[in-house]
C-alpha cells in the first residue's frame, strides 16, 4: 500500500461532500457536507506533510480546522436567524435574491 | 482713398438707426410714447448726414472713399475687415434709402397711430434702415452679406408684424425661406471668391477677377444672380413678393417696393466687374429680368387686390432694372436710374394705396372702391403723379428711365427690347385699370365705409414723393446721373440705336397709349361688378394664381422634398434606429434568457461551481497527461 | 526511500477507510439530520485515527476533541433548536439537480482520483523524523506555529473572536426595553376578544373524532372555528366508520347516558326547552 490511497480516499470523500452540498436541502446537513470536504482536504495536507517530511502541512491542516470552527459558528448562527424569521432550514426557501 | 471730414464719420449713417432700433427694442413699453419720434429722427438725421457726405463726395477728385473700421473676421488666411465704401453708387442708394425712408417714417406716424405695436414697428423699420445702409455701404461682399441678411430679418419681422394673422405669419415664413434659397447662391459666390481669389473685398475682387477661368467667372455671376433673384423677387424665386403685402402698407412701400427688393439690382451693378468678364451670365441676367417683367405685368393685370397689383408692378419694374443691368456697361447706369425713379413713384403709389385703405377701413379690394377722387383729392392727385410716372407719361420719371432701358435693350438685343416694349404697354393697361377702379367709375363702397382724406402727416410725404415723381427725371439732365455713376458703372462706348432715340420714345408712348386706351374700353366704359367674375379666361386665372408659382414650387420642390425627407425618416427609423434598437433588443433578450439562470437557488449556483471546477480539472488533466 | 507502508498501517487503512467512506455516504443519504450528524462523527473519528497513524498525533487529538467533540455537538444543538424532525422530503424540487450532481460528482471524483493516482505514483514516504529533529510532533508544531506562522496564528485568534462576536450578534434577539408584556396585560387582552377561553379541539363533545366534524360548544352549537379552513363540515352520522365500530354501536349507544345532541341549533331551539 502507498500514500496514494490516502489521497484517493480524500478525493472520494471530498466529492461525496460536494455532491451532498448539491443534493441536500437541509442547511445543517449542507453544512456537514462542507465540513466533510474540509476534512478530506485536511487528510490530503497531512498525507503530503508526511510524504515530503515537513510539518508545515500539519500546520495548514491546523489552520483549516480553526477557520472551519469559526465558519461553523457563524454559519450556524446564520441558519438560526434564518430559521427564526422563515421557519425553515431549507436552503431552497432562501431564494429571494433572484431575477 | 481714405476718408476725411464728414465722410470719415459715415459710419454714423448706420449707427444712428441701429441705436434707434436698440433703444426702442430694449427700452420696452416706457418708450411707447415717444418711440416713433425717435425712430423718425434717427432716419432723418441719417438722411442729412448722407446728403452732406454726398456733397462732399461730389467735390472730390477721386470719387471713391473708404472708411476702415475694424477687423471683422480673422482666421488663418481669411482676414475680413469691416469697412465702408462711399462712392457714387452707395451715395445714390444712401439718399434713396434715407430719403424715402424718412418720408415713410413720417407717413407711418399717422398710418400706425392707432396700432398698439407702433413702437415695435418703428424699431423694426430702424433696424431695416441700418441693415440696408450696411448693405450698400459695406466695402466687401461679406459686409454686404451681413446687411443682406439683416434686411432679410427685418423684412421677415415686418411682414409678420401682425403675427396673429395666420396669413401674415405664413407669408413671412414663405418670404424668409425663399430668400434663404437666394442667400445660398450669394453665400456660395462669396465662398467661391474666397477659395479662388483669397479675398472678398470689392477692390480685391476687382483687381484679381481677371485671372479666373471663364467658367468660374460665369459660375460666380450665376450664383450672384441667384442671390439677386431671391432678394428682388425675380423669376424663379418670385412667389414670395405678392404674399409679402400682408405686412403694413408702409412696409410694402419701403421694403417691398422702394429699397430692399432693389438690393438684387445693387448686387449686380456692384459686381459689374465680375459680370464684365462673362457675357453668358450677363445674358442670363437680362433674360431673367425680361421674364420677370412680363410675369409681373401679367399678374398685375389679373389681381383685384390693390397692393397685389402694385406688387406685380414692382416685380415688373425690377425686371426692367435687372434687364438693364444684364445689358452690361450700357445699362448699369440706367438700371440705377430707373431704380431711383421707381423708388420715388412706387413708394408714392404704395403710400397712396395705404392712404386709400386708411380711408376705407383697410379694404384692399379695388372692386369695393370707385370714385374716390372726390373723397380723397390729395391722395388722388399724388397717386396720379405716380401713375403717370410709372406708365412713362412724357415728362414724368418713368418716361425718362424706362425709355432709356427700352432704347438700350433694343439696341443690344432686339428680342429683349421688344419684350420690354410690350411690358411697357401692359404696364399702361394694368395701372390705368387700377386708377379707373379706384378713383373713377361708380361708387362701389361697402355700406359702412365713409372714405375720407388722410391726416397731414400722411399726405405731406405723399406730396413730396409726388413732386419727386414729377421732377426726379431732372437728374438725367445733361446725363448728370450717368456721369456721376460712371466711376462705378464704367463709361459706355457710344452706339447708335437702330432708330433715333426720339422715334423709340414715340413708339414707347404709342404702345403705352394703346394699353391705356384698352384699359379705358375694357374697364372704364363698362359696369364694374363688386365681385370678381368667376368665368374668366385661362390667362386671367393664371394671373390671379401668380402664374402658378406656388403650385410649381409645391410640385417641383416641396412635394419631392417631403417624400425625400419622408424616405430619409423611414430609413432612419427602419434601418438606423432598427439596427441600434435591434442590437439592444437582441442583447436584452439574451440577457433575459441568461437571467433565468439566476434562480435564487443556492444549490444551482453550487452546481455550476462544481461544473466549473470539474472543467478546470479536466483541462489540467488533459494538458498534463496528454 | 521507501514508498510502501507498513503492514499495520495497511490494515488500519483498509478497515477505517471503508468506515469513513460509509460514514460519508450515510451522511449524504440519510433523511434524518441527526442520523447524518452521527454518520459524520463516524467519518471524523476515522480521520482522527488516520492523523495519528500518519505521524500527526496532535492533529488527531484535535480532530477528535474539537471536531468530533465540540463542532459536531454544536451541530446537534442547532439541530435540536431548529427541530429534530425537519427531515428532507425525498422529492427533488430543482429539475435535473440530482442527476447533474451525481454525474458531475462521479466525473469529478474520477478526474481527481485518476489525476492524483497518476501524479503521485512514486510518492515517497519521507517521514517526519528529520523535520521534527527527535523532539516529537507537538514541540515541532509549536515551534513552527510560534515562529514562522506567528502572524497567521495571531490573525486566526482575531478571526475566532470575530466569529464569536458575529455569532452572538446574529443569534441575539433584540427586544425593545419594556416591550415584554406582563401576564396581567396578556390576560386582559385575551378577555377583550370574542372568545376568552381556548379554542375547542376538533370533535370535542362530538360523536366522532374526525377533523371534519366540528366541535360542539357546551350549549350544543357546532363551533365553526374549530375546523380548519377549507374543510367541509360533516355530519358524524354520515361519515364512514370502521367496521368494528358498527358492531359496538354508536358511541352514544355505548355511553347510554347522554341525550343525542342535535347538531342543528335551529331544531334544538324549536324544542320545548
Amino acid at each position: 500500500m502507498t500514500l496514494t490511497w490516502y489521497l484517493v480516499l480524500a478525493a472520494i470523500l471530498f466529492t461525496i461532500g460536494a455532491v451532498g452540498v448539491l443534493v441536500r436541502r437541509n442547511a445543517i446537513v449542507v453544512f456537514m457536507c462542507v465540513e466533510l470536504m474540509l476534512n478530506s482536504v485536511n487528510l490530503t495536507l497531512v498525507t503530503f506533510a508526511r510524504a515530503h517530511g515537513t510539518v508545515d502541512g500539519q500546520i495548514m491542516a491546523f489552520f483549516v480546522m480553526v477557520v472551519a470552527a469559526a465558519e461553523v459558528v457563524v454559519g450556524l448562527a446564520i441558519i438560526m436567524s434564518i430559521y427564526r424569521t422563515r421557519r425553515s432550514a431549507s436552503v431552497d426557501d432562501a431564494n429571494l435574491l433572484k431575477y | 482713398m481714405p476718408a476725411d471730414g464728414l465722410l470719415a464719420a459715415s459710419w454714423l449713417l448706420i449707427a444712428l438707426p441701429l441705436a434707434g432700433a436698440a433703444v426702442l427694442l430694449l427700452g420696452g413699453r416706457r418708450t411707447d410714447r415717444w418711440g416713433h419720434l425717435l425712430g423718425t429722427a434717427t432716419v432723418v438725421a441719417s438722411f442729412v448726414i448722407g446728403l452732406l457726405c454726398t456733397f462732399q463726395l461730389a467735390g472730390l477728385e477721386e470719387k471713391s472713399v473708404g472708411v476702415d473700421l475694424f477687423t471683422f473676421i480673422s482666421a488663418g488666411s481669411l482676414d475680413v475687415r469691416a469697412g465702408l465704401l462711399y462712392d457714387p453708387l452707395s451715395a445714390v442708394f444712401v439718399l434713396l434709402i434715407t430719403g424715402v425712408g424718412s418720408l415713410i417714417h413720417i407717413y407711418s406716424i399717422g398710418y400706425m397711430a392707432h396700432d398698439p405695436g407702433r413702437r415695435r414697428f418703428f424699431a423694426y423699420l430702424n433696424l431695416f434702415i441700418a441693415a440696408m445702409l450696411l448693405l450698400v455701404l459695406g466695402n466687401s461682399f461679406v459686409a454686404l452679406y451681413v446687411g443682406w441678411e439683416g434686411v432679410g430679418l427685418a423684412s421677415y419681422l415686418l411682414i409678420a408684424f401682425w403675427y396673429t394673422r395666420p396669413a401674415a405669419a405664413t407669408a413671412a415664413k414663405k418670404a424668409f425661406i425663399m430668400n434663404r434659397v437666394g442667400d445660398v447662391g450669394l453665400t456660395l459666390a462669396i465662398f467661391l471668391m474666397f477659395s479662388q481669389l483669397g479675398t472678398t473685398s470689392y477692390s480685391g475682387v476687382f483687381g484679381s477677377v481677371g485671372t479666373l477661368a471663364g467658367g468660374t467667372v460665369t459660375a460666380l455671376g450665376l450664383l450672384l444672380l441667384l442671390g439677386a433673384c431671391g432678394k428682388s423677387g425675380q423669376f424663379p424665386l418670385q412667389a414670395w413678393l405678392p404674399d409679402a403685402m400682408e405686412g403694413p402698407t408702409p412696409v410694402s412701400a419701403l421694403i417691398h417696393a422702394a429699397t430692399m427688393v432693389t438690393a438684387g439690382v445693387y448686387l449686380i451693378v456692384r459686381s459689374q466687374f465680375i459680370f464684365e468678364y462673362t457675357s453668358d451670365a450677363r445674358l442670363a441676367v437680362a433674360i431673367i429680368g425680361t421674364i420677370t417683367l412680363l410675369m409681373g405685368a401679367w399678374i398685375g393685370c389679373a389681381k383685384d387686390d390693390i397692393k397685389k397689383v402694385l406688387a406685380g408692378s414692382t416685380m415688373s419694374q425690377i425686371g426692367y432694372m435687372i434687364l438693364a443691368a444684364g445689358l452690361g456697361v450700357f445699362g448699369y447706369a440706367f438700371a440705377i436710374f430707373h431704380l431711383l425713379m421707381h423708388g420715388f413713384f412706387k413708394a408714392n403709389m404704395f403710400l397712396g394705396a395705404g392712404s386709400v385703405m386708411h380711408g376705407t377701413n383697410d379694404d384692399v379690394n379695388m372692386r369695393h372702391y370707385g370714385a374716390l377722387r372726390k373723397a380723397m383729392p390729395v391722395t388722388f392727385i399724388t397717386f396720379a403723379m405716380g401713375y403717370l410716372a410709372i406708365i412713362g407719361f412724357p415728362g414724368f420719371d418713368g418716361f425718362w428711365s424706362k425709355d432709356k432701358i427700352i432704347e438700350t435693350a433694343l439696341s443690344q438685343n432686339l428680342t429683349l427690347g421688344l419684350c420690354a416694349l410690350l411690358g411697357a404697354g401692359v404696364t399702361g393697361f394694368y395701372m390705368t385699370r387700377l386708377m379707373l377702379l379706384t378713383f373713377f367709375t361708380k361708387e362701389r363702397w361697402e355700406p359702412d365705409v365713409h372714405p375720407h382724406e388722410s391726416p397731414k402727416v400722411m399726405t405731406v410725404p405723399l406730396m413730396v414723393l409726388a413732386a419727386l415723381s414729377l421732377l426726379g427725371g431732372l437728374v438725367l439732365l445733361n446725363d448728370w446721373i450717368v456721369t456721376f455713376l460712371s466711376p462705378v458703372t464704367g463709361e459706355a462706348p457710344h452706339e447708335d440705336p437702330p432708330l433715333p432715340a426720339l422715334a423709340i420714345s414715340a413708339i414707347a408712348v404709342i404702345v403705352v397709349a394703346i394699353g391705356v386706351a384698352l384699359a379705358w374700353f375694357l374697364v372704364g366704359k363698362r359696369e364694374v361688378s363688386r365681385t370678381a367674375p368667376e368665368k374668366v379666361s385661362v390667362f386671367t386665372a393664371a394671373g390671379r394664381n401668380d402664374l402658378y408659382g406656388d403650385a410649381f414650387n409645391d410640385l417641383v420642390i416641396v412635394e419631392p422634398g417631403k417624400s425625400f425627407t419622408g424616405g430619409l425618416a423611414a430609413f432612419d427609423r427602419g434601418t438606423v434606429d432598427g439596427g441600434f434598437e435591434g442590437t439592444g433588443r437582441a442583447l436584452s433578450g439574451l440577457s433575459g434568457a441568461l437571467r433565468l439562470a439566476q434562480n435564487g437557488f443556492v444549490r444551482s449556483y453550487a452546481l455550476s461551481l462544481l461544473a466549473g471546477a470539474a472543467l478546470v480539472l479536466l483541462a489540467l488533466v488533459v494538458v498534463n497527461l496528454a | 526511500m521507501t514508498q510502501t507502508l507498513g503492514g499495520g498501517e495497511t490494515v488500519v487503512f483498509w478497515v477505517l477507510g471503508p468506515i469513513a467512506l460509509a460514514g460519508a455516504l450515510g451522511m449524504v443519504l440519510s433523511r434524518n439530520a441527526v442520523h447524518s450528524a452521527l454518520w459524520l462523527v463516524n467519518t471524523m473519528l476515522s480521520f482522527g485515527v488516520f492523523y495519528v497513524v500518519q505521524e500527526a498525533p496532535f492533529l488527531g487529538a484535535v480532530q477528535i476533541i474539537v471536531y468530533t467533540g465540540a463542532i459536531m455537538i454544536l451541530f446537534l444543538f442547532v439541530l435540536m433548536l431548529v427541530g429534530r424532525d425537519s427531515s428532507d422530503s425525498v422529492v427533488e424540487t430543482l429539475r435535473g439537480q440530482r442527476i447533474a450532481a451525481i454525474i458531475l460528482g462521479i466525473g469529478f471524483a474520477g478526474l481527481v482520483g485518476a489525476g492524483i493516482a497518476e501524479a503521485t505514483r512514486d510518492l515517497p514516504v519521507t517521514g517526519l523524523d528529520g523535520a521534527q529533529g527527535g523532539a516529537g510532533n507537538i514541540p515541532a508544531i509549536a515551534e513552527l506555529l510560534f515562529t514562522r506562522y506567528l502572524l497567521a496564528f495571531e490573525v486566526t485568534s482575531a478571526l475566532l473572536i470575530t466569529a464569536a462576536v458575529g455569532a452572538m450578534v446574529l443569534a441575539h434577539i433584540e427586544r425593545e426595553p419594556g416591550s415584554r408584556r406582563s401576564q396581567k396585560e396578556l390576560s386582559r387582552a385575551r378577555f377583550l376578544t370574542d372568545r376568552p377561553g381556548t379554542l375547542p379541539g376538533p370533535g370535542v363533545f362530538a360523536r366522532a373524532d374526525s377533523v371534519a366534524v366540528p366541535a360542539i360548544l357546551p350549549d350544543g352549537r357546532p363551533a365553526e372555528d374549530s375546523l380548519a379552513t377549507g374543510l367541509e363540515p360533516q355530519e358524524p352520522d354520515q361519515m364512514p366508520r370502521p367496521t368494528g365500530r358498527e358492531q359496538l354501536g354508536s358511541p352514544d349507544a355505548a355511553l347510554g347516558t347522554l341525550d343525542p345532541a342535535p347538531l342543528d341549533p335551529a331544531a334544538r331551539d324549536g324544542g320545548d326547552r
